[in-house]
């Protein structure tokens, strides 16, 4: 068996957003922006959101981790652009169910690409690497001062 | 000898099982050791035979109950050479027993301007209550830099310690780099400006024979649950001289000697810490679990882990792209060996270990302030111990190389 079982989690796409991601970098004009850190394994994510007519209009992140977390804050930035706060906080609960293995509607139409993540479901300990990207923005949101904080990595919460 | 030790396995029921499929090989020691049947027969003898609270009552049960709490003890005082075991103190673990030095003796005696001494490869609990003493009480912390292959280079040892100093602490083995450090050489330059010797034992104690005169230190904290007893319960020691002087942190029942409306005097050490109802099982699965290594030996199982180590680091260095922390020397380290495959991050490789049935840690293995030294952001850790095999060395080489292949199209 052994190895084989590794494809259920790195498909060909997480792969492939985790060594060539999308929106990786920094934002001259953020509205919102904030610090991730995952405490199990010291990673730390960076999330900037600009916002236009209530929408956000542009987002970035930066940071190291592993193939999971780098390829989720990947695919989490494709998504969010275009969308308001009311939807991304709603894809950010819809993730999370997901991963977690609560089963969820329509995942493919609220998530897009990032419903190919769900196999992390099967993967408990990499939960926190796939959510982390996901809080980070949630929090960013929420947050509305300019300057970066550091947001904290809850268990249950958002 | 070797295939004497092989044999060990069979006394860890846990270890014959699949994981994923696979034979479970277990190298997740170094953040806790497997129990065997003896320990867990020990624990459920006590609850279906002898449970009683201690020092009270005085019924049979609660006299069969003392008398192992304190047979323990003097086991512990012996295990460890203590001189007396009035000087063994029971602790939920390392953690608390370093804890308890810092915020007892080191509230009591550090004065403002004073110095502690730390070193850049300590676990967060051997760093994290210094650092709370050193703001509390005025003090300033100190760091001793690390050579190249993750010793501790004593020419920092000597510079960082000054007539200033008031405690230097140390890890005795690091649960990350996999070296011991020299403790005994560095408690007489400690001595000789009058700073007292803390000794975080948590790594080393399962390993080899530790004895803490010969050592020449003044405190030394180790946990039940990486030597195969059950977790909740672990051992703090300190001289008498020093415990008597040092207030306790809890007070309650059992550690008082007589109690008034507006005075309470307490009990000598140790018990004057032990406020509350003990981990009295935990303490009868420690002792079980020194019987059960001083029933192979401690210098049996530090040799039979040196050689273990000696033929599986050579084959771990071979693997191209493969980043090993600490010294390649074998004969320089302990069965914790920390790596990280070039451009994986140690999430991702040790989910594939897992998934060949290999239990190792990855993280920052609470060493956050060794991660950034190390300029990593966490790093993968086999760790082994006496009932791990060659053979299971060979399966981590294996997966290790698995994995390269698996994410060399994948990754960067």
């Amino acid at each position: 068996m052994g190895l084989s079982r590794l494809d259920n989690l790195y498909r060909q796409m997480i792969l492939e957003h985790a060594s060539h991601p999308h929106h990786h970098g920094t934002l001259k004009n953020a509205d919102h922006q904030l610090e991730l850190r995952n405490p199990t394994c010291g990673d730390v994510l960076v999330v900037q959101v600009a916002m236009k007519a209530d929408k956000v209009s542009d987002v970035a992140f930066s940071g190291s981790g592993c193939t999971i977390s780098q390829a989720s804050a990947s695919m989490m930035t494709d998504e969010v652009i275009g969308k308001t706060a009311a939807q991304v906080e709603q894809m950010v609960v819809t993730f999370s169910k997901m991963v977690t293995g609560d089963s969820v509607d329509n995942v493919d139409d609220i998530l897009g690409d990032a419903a190919i993540l769900e196999g992390v479901a099967q993967f408990p300990a990499r939960i926190k690497c796939a959510t982390l990207a996901w809080k980070a923005i949630y929090q960013a949101i929420e947050n509305d001062n300019k300057e970066s904080t550091v947001g904290l990595m809850r268990h249950d919460e958002l | 000898m070797v295939k004497q030790m092989n044999e060990l396995i069979k006394d860890f029921p846990i270890l014959d099982q699949k994981v994923n499929d696979e034979q479970l090989v277990y190298l997740d020691n170094a953040a806790t050791t497997q129990k065997p049947r003896a320990v867990v027969d020990a624990i459920t003898n006590y609850y279906y035979h002898d449970n009683a609270n201690v020092h009270r009552g005085v019924h049979t049960l609660a006299e069969r109950a003392t008398a192992q709490f304190e047979d323990v003890r003097k086991k512990v005082a012996h295990f460890i050479n203590a001189p007396s075991e009035q000087e063994i103190i029971y602790t939920k673990g390392t953690t608390e027993s370093l804890n308890w030095v810092a915020a007892s003796y080191g509230r009591t005696f550090v004065k403002p301007g004073d110095e502690i001494v730390i070193s850049y490869m300590e676990h967060h609990s051997n760093l994290v209550p210094w650092q709370i003493l050193a703001k509390k009480n005025g003090a300033i912390l100190k760091y001793i830099d690390l050579l190249p292959d993750g010793q501790l280079d004593m020419d920092s040892v000597r510079k960082q310690i000054t007539d200033k100093t008031a405690i230097v602490s140390l890890a005795h083995a690091s649960n990350v780099l996999g070296v011991v450090n020299p403790v005994a050489e560095i408690a007489k330059i400690a001595h000789k400006h009058g700073a007292i010797m803390v000794v975080d034992g948590a790594q080393s104690t399962p390993h080899m024979k530790i004895d803490v005169q010969d050592l020449g230190i003044d405190f030394f904290a180790f946990s039940g649950h990486k030597l195969m007893a059950p977790t909740g319960i672990g051992i703090l020691w300190g001289k008498s001289e020093l415990l008597e002087q040092m207030p306790p942190l809890e007070f309650g029942g059992e550690m008082i000697d007589w109690v008034q409306l507006q005075e309470t005097t307490f009990k000598k050490a140790p018990w004057k810490f032990e406020g509350g109802t003990q981990n009295i099982a935990g303490v009868v699965g420690l002792g079980a679990a020194i019987d059960y290594l001083e029933s192979i030996g401690m210098d049996k199982i530090e040799n039979y882990e040196k050689s273990l180590i000696a033929n599986i680091l050579p084959a771990l260095v071979k693997i191209d792209g493969l980043e090993i922390y600490g010294p390649l020397d074998p004969a320089k380290r302990t069965g914790i060996i920390s790596f990280n495959l070039k451009g994986l991050h140690p999430h991702d490789v040790a989910t594939a270990l897992d998934m060949e049935g290999i239990a190792v840690r990855a993280g920052h293995h609470c060493a956050q302030p060794l991660m950034e030294y190390l300029d990593v952001a966490a790093t993968a850790r086999a760790s082994f111990y006496l009932y791990n095999t060659v053979e299971d060395g060979q399966r981590l080489v294996e997966a290790i190389k698995a994995t390269k292949e698996f994410f060399k199209n994948g990754i960067v």
